[in-house]
This record gives C-alpha cells, sequence and structure tokens, in this order.
C-alpha cells in the first residue's frame, strides 16, 4: 500500500553532518519533499519531510531514522489555532499555499484542516489576531 | 403604521417588542413583504467586528502620593506611549501606539505584535498593566517619576472613545505590482494574488441605514460587549460619494464615533490585533440597534450583500499615490463567493472583518432587547446628511520655506 505522510525530523548535534536522509531513497526506496529545513543555533537540525512509498519501506525507513537517533513527530501537532483568539474573519484563506484553511458557506466560519497544513508558518504572522501558533 | 421610538421602548418594556437582526429581516421581507415586515418588527440589530484603526481610550489614573503632574511629561502602558498632554493624571492610549523599541519596519515586514489596541484587550480583560512615567516637576505636583502596576478597577475613569469606527462600505485591496506588499488591508501578493475586504456587510450598522434617518448622535450601541453611545460623526464622515438607488453607498462614506465605559466591555470584543507590515490596531465589535419607524427604514434594513458594492482599488499604486482610480466594483455577494474577477483575472477574495462575530453582535444585542435591559434612545441631534455640503478633503500641503 502507497503512502505518504509528512513527519518532523530532529537530528541532535551530532547527526547533523552525516548523509542520513539520502539513504531513505537508496535503500529504503522512499521519496520525500522537504517542506522545510534548518539549523538552530545550538546546532540540532530540523527538517520536515513528506515521505512517500509504501507502508512496508515506510516502516523500515522510520525504524532506521529512530535506531540511527533522530526523534521524529508527526507534523499536524505543530501549527494549532488557539480558538480563544481566532475571530473567524478569514485573513488566513488566501495566505495559506496548501489550503488548509475552509469557509464554511453559510456560517463563515473558518475550519482548519491541520492535516493539509505544511508548517510553511505563513499564517501565523498573517493572522491578526496571532491565533496561529507554531510548536515545534 | 409610524412608530415612534417611545413606542417601541413601551414594547420592550413590556416584552412585547418584535427584534430580529440584519440577516433574519432580509428572508421575512421576502416572504411577507415590506408593508406588513414593517408593521409586525419593532427593531432591527446590526453588528460589525473589524479591526478599526482610529479607536482609543482614556484613563483617570488617580493622583499618587505625593503628586505628580504627567501632563507634559511620557507616560508608557506595558512599555507603549501613552499620551500625556491633558491635566495631571489624565491620559489617552491609542490603538496605533508602538513601544519605542519595537524595530516597525527596519525588519521588513514588521511583526507589530503588541501596540496600545493590546494594552486595552489587557485592560479590558482585568490584567495588571505597568505604568511608567517621567515628568518635569512642580511647586504643587514635585514629583518627577512613577513606576506602578494599574488594573482597570482601581482607576476613577476607564472610557473607550473611538473617533472612526464602523465605516460605511470600504475598500477592496488588491495589488497589480510583482511584489508581495503589506497593507492595513492584509497581505496582499503580487499580480492580483488576492483580495481583501473589510464589511459585515448586509448585517453593517450604516448600510442599513444608509441615509442616517434612524442613527444619531446620543443613539445607545452595542460597543466592546458593553453598551456604548454614538457621540458624534466619526472623522472623515463624508455622506456625499455615489449611491445606488436604494441608498447604500458605493464607496467609503459614513463613520461613527463612539463612546463608552471600558469597564463594562470584555476582551472578547475588543481585541489586539497586528498586521503585517503594516502596525498595531484593535477590532473592535460594535452593534446598532435601528428602530423600525416607518416601511422605508425597513426597507432599507432588508438590503442583502448583491446590493451592495465596494470598489476595487490597487495599493501598490493607486492608493498610496491618492489617486482616485479603481479597478471596478463588485458587490459583497461576490466578495462572500470567494473569488471575484479583476481585468478578466479570477481572485480569491479574503475578509478582514469576522461576519460570524457580526452575527454574534445583532444577535446578542437583539436578546438584550427581548429581554428589557436595553431599551433605545432618541438621538439628540442627526449625523450629517448628504445635503450637510460636507466633502473629505485631501491636505492641501504648503511647503515652507524658511
Amino acid at each position: 500500500m502507497a503512502i505518504a505522510k509528512r513527519i518532523v525530523l530532529r537530528f541532535p548535534q551530532r547527526l547533523v553532518d552525516r548523509p542520513i536522509v539520502s539513504r531513505l531513497v537508496r535503500d529504503f526506496n522512499l521519496d520525500f519533499n522537504i517542506l522545510k529545513a534548518s539549523v538552530t543555533p545550538d546546532e540540532e537540525g530540523l527538517l520536515v519531510l513528506e515521505l512517500s512509498g509504501k507502508q512496508s519501506d515506510y516502516d523500515k525507513g522510520i525504524r532506521y531514522l529512530t535506531e540511527t537517533g533522530v526523534r521524529i513527530q508527526a507534523l499536524s501537532q505543530d501549527v494549532t489555532r488557539n480558538e480563544e483568539r481566532c475571530t473567524h474573519c478569514g485573513a488566513c484563506i488566501t495566505v495559506c499555499p496548501a489550503d488548509a484553511f475552509e469557509l464554511e458557506p453559510l456560517t463563515r466560519r473558518v475550519n482548519f484542516y491541520n492535516e493539509r497544513c505544511l508548517a510553511c508558518e505563513l499564517c501565523i504572522k498573517a493572522c491578526p489576531p496571532r491565533a496561529m501558533e507554531l510548536h515545534f | 403604521m409610524a412608530k415612534t421610538i417611545a413606542e417601541i421602548n413601551e414594547k420592550i418594556k413590556e416584552g412585547k417588542a418584535v427584534v430580529v437582526t440584519a440577516e433574519e429581516i432580509i428572508d421575512i421581507v421576502k416572504q411577507k413583504g415590506i408593508k406588513r415586515a414593517a408593521q409586525e418588527i419593532d427593531v432591527v440589530t446590526t453588528g460589525t467586528f473589524g479591526p478599526m484603526c482610529s479607536s482609543g481610550a482614556y484613563f483617570n489614573i488617580g493622583h499618587a502620593k505625593p503628586r505628580i503632574k504627567l501632563g507634559g511629561g511620557r507616560v508608557y502602558l506595558n512599555d507603549v506611549l501613552a499620551y500625556a498632554g491633558l491635566a495631571a493624571v489624565d491620559i489617552f492610549i491609542g490603538s496605533n501606539a508602538l513601544p519605542d523599541d519595537d524595530p516597525r519596519n527596519r525588519i521588513y515586514p514588521g511583526e507589530f505584535n503588541y501596540g496600545g489596541g493590546h494594552v486595552i484587550e489587557e485592560l479590558v480583560a482585568g490584567k495588571d498593566v505597568r505604568l511608567v512615567a517621567t515628568a518635569y516637576g512642580t511647586d504643587c505636583y514635585p514629583r518627577k517619576r512613577l513606576e506602578t502596576w494599574i488594573n482597570i478597577k482601581d482607576l476613577n475613569e476607564a472610557v473607550l472613545f473611538n473617533i472612526r469606527n464602523a465605516y460605511q462600505n470600504y475598500n477592496v485591496a488588491v495589488n497589480l505590482s510583482d511584489k508581495t506588499i503589506y497593507t492595513y488591508m492584509g497581505i496582499l501578493k503580487p499580480n492580483l494574488g488576492n483580495a481583501n475586504f473589510c464589511s459585515a456587510g448586509q448585517l453593517s450598522p450604516l448600510f442599513n441605514d444608509p441615509y442616517y434617518k434612524t442613527i444619531g448622535i446620543g443613539t445607545k450601541i452595542f460597543l466592546g460587549g458593553g453598551t456604548g453611545f454614538v457621540a458624534w460623526q466619526g472623522t472623515q464622515h463624508n455622506p456625499n460619494v455615489l449611491r445606488s438607488e436604494n441608498g447604500v453607498p458605493r464607496r467609503g462614506a459614513g463613520t461613527l464615533a463612539v463612546i463608552g465605559n471600558l469597564k463594562q466591555m470584555s476582551p472578547r470584543w475588543l481585541v489586539g490585533t497586528s498586521m503585517l507590515g503594516y502596525g498595531c490596531t484593535i477590532t473592535v465589535g460594535i452593534g446598532v440597534p435601528i428602530p423600525i419607524l416607518s416601511e422605508e427604514i425597513l426597507g432599507y434594513t432588508a438590503v442583502t450583500d448583491a446590493d451592495i458594492f465596494a470598489p476595487v482599488v490597487d495599493y501598490s499604486g493607486a492608493y498610496p499615490q491618492m489617486k482616485s482610480d479603481i479597478l471596478g466594483e463588485v458587490s459583497y455577494a461576490q466578495l462572500k463567493s470567494g473569488k471575484i474577477i479583476i481585468q478578466g483575472k479570477e481572485v480569491p477574495t479574503a475578509s478582514l472583518s469576522s461576519y460570524p462575530r457580526a452575527v454574534e453582535i445583532a444577535t446578542t444585542l437583539k436578546d438584550w432587547i427581548l429581554s428589557g435591559k436595553f431599551l433605545l434612545t432618541e438621538p439628540v441631534a442627526p449625523l450629517p446628511g448628504v445635503d450637510s455640503g460636507i466633502t473629505f478633503r485631501p491636505l492641501k500641503e504648503r511647503p515652507i520655506e524658511e
């Protein structure tokens, strides 16, 4: 079964200068699309990937990453909406490249589908009441 | 059928008034017609919840011991500069005020995470706010420095006083240039990448009383979750613009100055707001009741989004350069469909004003009136109308030569 999942990888300092993700392609037949990559000041590496391939290959790839010392978490947990602050104005809708925000046509309430979120962070500063929050 | 406000108030007190929102009235008029609806309905409630920059609040903080004269000194609330050009302990804070050390747009686009609007929101929420002031000292007000926490409950007065709110219509903002721009109308993507609008449309107060026949100075309103009053016409009030046959302005037109006791308002309806690359402001909730004094007045309240048109303006060129060119007109029904056509291109739309919250305001005001706790007021003077001769003047700039 073919799957595609968006995940956040954190590389401890000792792994930052090693080729790791390339092995996902070579040894596990997985495709990846880099959504975000950075090295923090304390030299932890952060990589947001969409990984796609067969479920069995995906599971093996994830096992490999975990054994190497990479910490993995699902992306959808990372951008959240503070429901107290959101006013449902809709300013986020045209800013989001992934169509993660949608208007309910009747009520004009804004729904946030975080499974579509790429964690590009454009909405964070575009939100006038600053209701969108990033938790990396 | 002509009713008076006094008669409507009697019905409110007896619990017999019929009150509907400016959204509900649309279907009622479709079903029953204007004549019957005008007989049956006493009040139509409106609402709007959007960023409104010309908003602020004034406070009397009480006298310190020994005394300090803040007037002519400098005062900060949570590091945000407040205006201190008044008497000893009266200060005013505007929603756009910023801390001195905010980088503004030096790091472009500036984030503007905290400003005067946020200070007002925190005060209303009952949070302690840090006041730091310096003064020059006088014989009767000897103190030169004051650092203290203040809380809204301890202030003598805390009054929201917004000199321009509830704009009757507004531009639809787009960007014709080839780079993203950051405006008070939000982020505008290049080459007509998006279009932002800011009005509750059919629910917005002044769209439902286009000629200001009931809304006047002294009208009691929903303001920031509490009650307030229309204090005056707002700044830039400009009744003499192009109007449709139904009387609705096709350009930015009338505005309201509003005032109310901040102590009875709520942070749900006064929200500190940040416009990336532009600045800080505050999102304000306003609802105005419209007494149905005649069939004509009821007819105005039945206006729908399809009957209200707004101009599309290029914020990369025409707007900053003060040119009056527009790229066309679109209805609020088109805007709310999620896309409009400009210069043959399909452009996605987004709103800066919250329609669900506008509905909530109109509904809350309706409930207040139905429960008998909110009576209507008779305006003490009308707002300037189309026959007032008021025009909206640009600055007449005269260079100062030394």
